[in-house]
């Protein structure tokens, strides 16, 4: 009976999907991935870690042994009550001010979560459309682009709602962060 | 919280209930042996096994037999797997050469995938090679879901049936499960999971060339990103149906190749509650009085919902140090806010909270979000919801058969009250019946409260702690009342690939299953012998709001009662003290 | 009583007794811990000052106590009722006869000297040394001791009123009995000790509650004993406070088991065959009284139970020539005579109809006024009376058709019909003639009892089918059914027709009750769950039955099953509201248990409790207190109503559950006012 059950479904329904996979859906089955000039530089679904003030900045990763290891998924996994989270987060809320006045801006603007929280996976590919908004000013001055050209791009690599309603409206910061360069 | 967050969380709800009566029907048809379009196709299928592994499927089992099946097809499982772990390095399907796992993990993980538990000491992508994920962990999904699905039936027949002694035949039950229920689902599933975007390969892992080149600690550049993809789109289709829950990635369904966008995300959450809802509807059909599995659905669902929305709030609400630094976590239609550390952007607070309230009600255990990051009111929930005994909709089968446990209690003490010797569907409920109940209420609380005592003073117990404080005597009674109520989600803090939790992890996930199968089948072979007693005015109905009612005061009685103390050290004072 | 039941408390301490009962087994083991390391405070250092742990240890044992004291009181007044059954048990002188004649020798011998087919000859005045047999002579039998019931009963050999009881006193006459029980094993004897409850044996359905007490106490004795590492880590992880006592967890752990309903539980057993015994019925076992609340078929006698004994007359249907008037004026003329209730009903319908003024006429004096009376005999079948030439008959239809035949006269068409008529409605027609020409017929008609219809439509609201035995045919016998309401009925019931009926409705699932009382019963009351035989019964009846009413009254039966519905929600009201009670026990413990350590707990404490030693006696004094609040309710028992299941369980949720889970923080709160003003706190 195991011996059945392995056969068919360890290898026959695996095998069977990846087959159809392959036919149907050959790019969401190989993981999505960005080619540019026939050369993967990455996955619409997966985040790439950035912290230059030029580019809009992720979810912070908690992968190690750097972020956005895309290899070994992992969130920080710190409790609420922890001070090592109300230090990492003070911590990036620096190096985002920080980033800021390194081009002359000064955003007092409260920082939105999620670009101070840790994402689940560490691969988190999208942030809140508010957290593109409060990175808009500095992006633009460290390009020499207005913040409208700018707002434009984040503009349109947002996604709505899935259906109208599913999931929450988001901002793709790889794609955005290519469209910036592209634009150059 | 937001109207669009309860508005996701209603719409998912509805989409869910409408699936429970044409699923529901047709696995009762499947158990009964009656024609469905499938059993036309898949038929010879079903014969040419059986003649295959030498059954004639017209013979009954007595409830011991029935049970020595399980035991034994389970125990095959578990040295298979656990071989195919300590021989990966030499076997084929290995693109990225992962090492043989160690003996303690291998055992634990051994142990947590054919229990229907599906806990992971270990990280996916780091540790186990694609010939393992499908032909261990792959097949026990199905294998364990199928063969608690077989001992549910097996137990309504026990309800069903009078005055005989035969309660199935555990090799057609499990055959049925898997090739009419399990794998088309999973198979559908599967394909609509890879045309959404989840990763469905067997290329060895991706390079992608990074946009922003970085930094290493050792100062080294780096400007590539390995892309780690594999099979995975069959298992989670299994993992989430079975109420498995091992993902094929550590960080499970918060992995964009698991998970890539919210409408994969109710997909997934629908797979994971669709079977236990819908076994409700098999179980009022196949004793004949569909109101009665109305009502036990009612009352998981009552609960369910309750507990949801509460996990909701608590997310939602954020985490009050964050405020104090000047974060803004009010949610617009611009920014999820709330409680965002270990969560995906994507799904936001509402689906992060429902994920983790159905994971644990169902004993899926798969996440979507880090439940270790939860605020303590939020991570209250999920532990609760484990702590009820997985039997708000819980495990495939297991659930409704450890709801049923809870009913013969509500049952027993319901029917003292009017005055009558309790009886349920007609069979009266005696000494015997309350002597396994009992055990199967028992072993759950025992087995998690003592485990945890022995780890919070023990040196290797203590060592794998994370988060300082309640939080941390959280994580470690999160992990045993997973483990012990074969969930598998857990409070990832927690360093639990240690010898230490492993071996204990392991007794802990045996006992929830094995000991709890053994009293199950035993109720459904007492049970079976009985009369049928006739229903008069004098019988306690069991499909009224009021027994619901009562049905989920036992559960939230005994569920509370045994872990408020537990409860108060860990959540309970951490939300007071933040 | 009060007394001797304090004292039994005591002696119930006695770990071998207290090991019975899982529950209150633990508390004493918790008590007697407590008591070591109060001991240890006054000593040396202990884990806390002496006089908390004094005090907690103090009243744990009092928790004991009072439970052991519900179960004596409840033991208590069986045994006042045992005692004053065994006054009457005394030695007594017998005369065996060496032959079963009233003129044989006899040799004189102790009362306990007589065995099983041993016979005697009992004469007026004597006590009966045992029970026995009447096997010759006719008697009556003072049998107020055992029955309460002051009138005397006859006592005859042969059919159904031949089993007498030892301790009876015979008034007048004599009889020669066969012993049917050894010393010591008389229906006196099993009645005594089954009313002291020394054999009282758990019931099927106290078991299994038994078994889910012993589960809640084994998870609370894990939740108490974990509680010490819990508290120990977290005494670690916040880094201050100390973990918690050994007394408080014990406290903790005697708050959370159900002791409430652990306490009480032989003492609801006890009281429910008490109430038995109140209402004169003796249960052989607990088990047919738990038994009895569960029937769900009632068989009964129509006679007796259904019906008044006797018919009575309700109309005079005359044929077409004859007045009304003049049939009723011959019927009581017929019937003038006629001592039975049937005649006297007769006469009676009559002056209330038509003003007739029956003479009262003895049965003896059979010449008067010229008048000469014809009694009923079994070969006639007819009465009457001869008055100055005329010859007035009553009688069974058939037999009179043949007289009126024989006289020459014609049967009139209408007299058939009404003859049919009345047969049809469950009544019985009598015909009657004047000098051999039809006059008419005399409806006489069963009379179903008042308020009986109720009492049915109450049963069927508890869900339980009645169904009438009776011997008439199946016409007339639909016809009573239908009158009173039963569900069912059998005619022409034969034993074996009953034996029958009972093991189908059982092979039914049905737990089926009945009541008999003659030899021929036995065999249905043996098979039956709950058989219920008179007292007035043949000994093989009573032997077969598993209760005895003593008053013999059929009816009795609905009583039994509410009293077996009592004691059966009496438990599942208490196992409520004693778990919960555990909801504001864990409110005042576990703030006040671990405040030192997480003083943020100290929100948990809602109820305001001064200190911490102050809330966990509170919670003890509550959990101790309330068995003895609870005591007079464990022994009246739960007030039953005929409603359906499901409006018993919601009002029973609603004060028990409900009631339950607020009663104890009030009762908690107050106590803790209490310790405050009494600076105790």
């Amino acid at each position: 009976m195991l011996a059945l059950l392995i056969l068919v479904t360890g290898l026959v329904y695996p095998l069977a999907v990846t087959a159809i996979g392959r036919v149907a859906f050959p790019h969401q089955a190989g993981g999505s991935l960005i080619r540019v000039d026939g050369q993967v530089v990455g996955s619409e679904l997966i985040g790439q870690a950035f912290d230059d003030p030029r580019y809009f900045w992720g979810r912070p990763s908690a992968t190690t042994p750097l972020p956005y290891n895309a290899a070994a998924s992992a969130g920080s996994n710190l409790g609420p009550s922890n001070d090592a989270l109300t230090l990492a987060v003070q911590t990036r809320v620096d190096a985002l001010h920080a980033a800021n006045a390194s081009v002359g801006v000064d955003n007092s603007a409260p920082v939105p979560v999620d670009l101070v929280t840790a994402s689940g996976s560490g691969l988190d590919p999208h942030i809140s459309p508010a957290a593109a908004e409060w990175q808009v000013a500095r992006v633009a001055r460290a390009r020499n682009l207005s913040e409208g050209q700018v707002r434009s791009l984040v503009a349109q690599n947002t996604q709505d709602r899935q259906l109208g309603f599913l999931g929450e409206p988001r901002v793709n910061v790889l794609e955005l962060n290519m469209a910036l360069d592209a634009l150059q | 919280m937001t109207v669009n967050g309860i508005l996701q969380i209603a719409i998912y709800l509805i989409v869910l209930l409408l699936l429970v009566k044409p699923l529901g029907g047709y696995m009762a048809r499947v158990y009964q042996g009656e024609r469905t379009a499938l059993g036309r196709a898949l038929g010879p299928i079903e014969r040419l096994t059986y003649r295959l592994i030498g059954v004639n499927p017209e013979q009954e089992m007595g409830w011991k037999t029935y049970a020595v099946a399980v035991l034994v097809f389970s125990v095959f499982g578990m040295l298979f797997l656990y071989a195919l772990q300590r021989l990966q390095g030499i076997l084929p399907l290995n693109p990225e050469g992962l090492g043989d796992v160690s003996a303690d993990s291998a055992l634990n993980t051994a142990i947590s995938f054919v229990s229907n538990t599906n806990w992971q000491g270990y990280g996916g992508e780091t540790t186990m090679s694609y010939l393992t994920q499908m032909l261990g962990m792959t097949v026990q999904n199905f294998a364990s879901a199928a063969a608690g699905m077989a001992i549910l039936i097996a137990f309504i027949r026990g309800l069903v049936r009078h005055s005989t002694s035969t309660v199935g035949n555990f090799w057609v039950d499990l055959t049925r499960s898997v090739l009419y229920i399990l794998l088309p689902l999973a198979l559908v599933v599967a394909v609509m999971l890879v045309g959404l975007g989840v990763v469905q390969s067997f290329s060895p892992y991706q390079t992608a060339t990074l946009v922003q080149p970085t930094v290493d600690a050792t100062g080294n550049q780096v400007t590539e990103q390995t892309l780690a993809i594999g099979p995975a789109a069959s298992q989670i289709a299994i993992k989430q149906l079975g109420t498995n829950g091992g993902g094929f990635f550590n960080t499970n369904s918060a992995h964009p190749f698991e998970n890539p966008t919210p409408l994969t995300n109710f997909l997934e959450m629908l797979s994971i509650l669709l079977i236990p809802a819908a076994l409700c509807y098999t179980f009022g059909k196949m004793v004949n009085d569909t109101r009665q599995g109305w009502a036990l659905l009612a009352a998981m669902l009552i609960m369910l919902v309750v507990f949801g929305v509460a996990a909701y709030a608590a997310e939602g609400a954020g985490n009050p140090r964050l405020t104090a630094l000047g974060i803004d976590q009010a949610a617009t239609n611009l920014l999820p806010g709330g409680n965002m550390e270990g969560k995906e952007l994507r799904f936001g607070i509402p689906n992060s909270a429902l994920w983790a309230t159905i994971t644990t009600a169902a004993s899926n255990g798969s996440v979507n979000s880090m439940h270790d990051s939860f605020t303590p009111l939020g991570g209250l929930v999920p532990l609760v919801m484990m702590q009820f005994g997985e039997v708000v909709f819980g495990g495939v089968g297991s659930g409704l058969y450890g709801m049923l446990a809870f009913v013969i209690v509500a049952v027993f003490v319901a029917g003292l009250m009017v005055g009558r010797t309790p009886e349920y569907l007609g069979k009266k409920i005696e000494s015997y019946e309350i002597k396994m109940a009992a055990l199967l209420i028992l072993i759950m609380p025992v087995t998690v409260l003592g485990l945890t005592a022995l780890a919070v003073v023990t040196g290797p117990g203590k060592a794998s702690v994370f988060n300082p404080g309640p939080h941390g005597f959280s994580e470690v009674l999160y992990g045993f009342t997973s483990m012990g109520n074969n969930n598998g989600s857990a409070f990832t803090g927690l360093g639990a690939n240690t010898p230490f939790y492993n071996l204990f992890g392991a007794l802990a996930m045996l006992i929830a299953r094995f000991w709890l199968i053994v009293p199950t089948l035993a109720l459904a072979g007492s049970l079976v012998r009985k009369k049928r007693v006739p229903t008069t005015a004098g019988t306690l109905p069991t499909h009224t709001p009021l027994f619901i009612g009562w049905l989920i005061v036992i559960v939230l009685i005994v569920g509370a009662l045994n872990f408020l103390p537990a409860l108060a050290l860990g959540p309970i004072v951490e939300h007071l003290g933040l | 009583m009060m007394q001797r039941a304090v004292a039994d408390s005591f002696r119930k301490l006695n770990p071998r007794w207290m090991v019975r009962n899982p529950v209150m087994f633990v508390v004493e083991v918790g008590s007697l811990l407590t008591t070591a390391l109060w001991i240890q405070a006054l000593l040396g250092p202990g884990e806390a000052p002496a006089g908390f742990i004094g005090t907690v240890s103090l009243w744990l044992w009092f928790t004991v106590l009072f439970a052991n004291f519900s179960e004596a009181l409840a033991e208590g007044r069986g045994k006042a009722q045992a005692e004053a059954l065994r006054r009457t048990r005394k030695e007594t002188q017998a005369r065996k006869l060496r032959q079963p004649h009233r003129d044989a020798a006899f040799d004189m011998v102790l009362s306990s000297a007589l065995h099983q087919g041993d016979v005697f000859l009992v004469e007026g005045g004597d006590t009966i040394p045992a029970d026995g047999e009447v096997i010759q002579g006719i008697a009556s039998v003072d049998e107020s001791a055992v029955t309460g019931e002051s009138a005397p009963v006859i006592r005859e050999s042969g059919g159904d009123r031949s089993a007498v009881t030892g301790g009876t006193r015979l008034l007048s006459d004599w009889l020669i009995i066969r012993v049917t029980a050894n010393p010591g094993e008389g229906f006196l004897d099993r009645m005594i000790s089954l009313i002291e409850g020394a054999k009282r044996q758990k019931t099927p359905n106290e078991i299994a509650l038994n078994i889910l007490l012993a589960a809640f106490t084994i998870i609370f004795l894990v939740v108490c004993m974990t509680l010490l590492p819990y508290s120990i880590y977290a005494v670690e992880a916040a880094g201050q406070g100390t973990p918690v006592t050994i007394t408080v967890l014990i406290a903790l752990l005697v708050c959370l088991i159900p002791t409430t309903i652990g306490g009480l539980l032989s003492a609801i057993g006890i009281a429910g065959m008490d109430r038995m015994i109140q209402r004169n019925v003796i249960a052989m076992s607990g088990r047919a009284v738990e038994a009895a609340g569960d029937v769900d078929v009632l068989l009964l006698d129509k006679t007796g139970t259904i019906t008044l004994g006797n018919r009575q007359a309700v109309e005079f249907v005359p044929v077409r020539s004859v007045d009304v008037r003049d049939l009723a004026e011959a019927a009581q003329l017929a019937s003038l005579a006629d001592e039975t209730p049937e005649g006297r009903s007769i006469v009676v319908l009559a002056k209330e109809q038509f003003g007739l003024r029956g003479r009262t006429v003895g049965a003896g004096d059979d010449m008067h006024d010229g008048m000469h009376f014809v009694p009923f005999t079994a070969q006639t079948r007819i009465s009457g009376v001869d008055l100055n030439g005329t010859s007035i008959r009553k009688g069974a239809p058939d037999t009179m058709t043949a007289l009126i035949q024989n006289a020459g006269n014609v049967i009139p068409p209408e007299l058939r019909t009404s003859v049919d008529a009345i047969a049809r409605t469950g009544g019985t027609p009598l015909v009657v003639t004047r000098n051999g020409a039809a006059l008419g017929v005399i409806h006489l008609k069963d009379i179903v009892k008042g308020g009986i219809n109720e009492r049915f439509a109450h049963l069927r609201k508890m869900g339980i089918k009645t169904v009438m035995i009776t011997g008439d045919n199946p016409l007339t016998a639909a016809a009573i059914a239908a009158e009173a309401g039963v569900d069912d009925f059998l005619a022409q019931a034969t034993p074996e027709a009953k034996l029958k009926l009972i093991r189908e409705y059982q092979a039914g699932g049905r737990l089926v009750a009945m009541t008999g009382d003659g030899t021929n019963d036995a065999p249905a009351l043996a098979q039956a769950d709950v058989a219920v035989a008179m007292n007035t019964g043949t000994q093989p009846a009573r032997e077969a039955a598993n209760m005895i009413d003593l008053d013999s009254n059929p009816t009795k039966l609905i009583e039994i099953v509410e009293i077996g519905k009592q004691l059966l929600m009496t438990r599942g009201s208490l196992t409520t509201f004693s778990i919960s009670n555990d909801v504001a026990k864990y409110f005042a413990i576990i703030p006040a248990a671990f405040v030192s350590v997480y003083p943020a707990l100290g929100a948990l404490n809602f109820m305001h409790l001064a200190t911490p030693q102050s809330a966990i006696l509170s919670a003890v004094i509550f959990n101790a207190l309330v068995i003895i609040a609870l005591i007079p309710l464990a022994l009246r028992g739960v007030p039953y109503r005929a409603v359906g299941a499901a409006q018993l369980l919601r009002d029973n949720l609603l004060i028990y559950g409900f009631g339950g889970l607020i009663a104890p923080f009030i009762g908690i709160k107050v106590i803790d006012m209490i310790l405050v003003a009494l600076n105790l706190a």
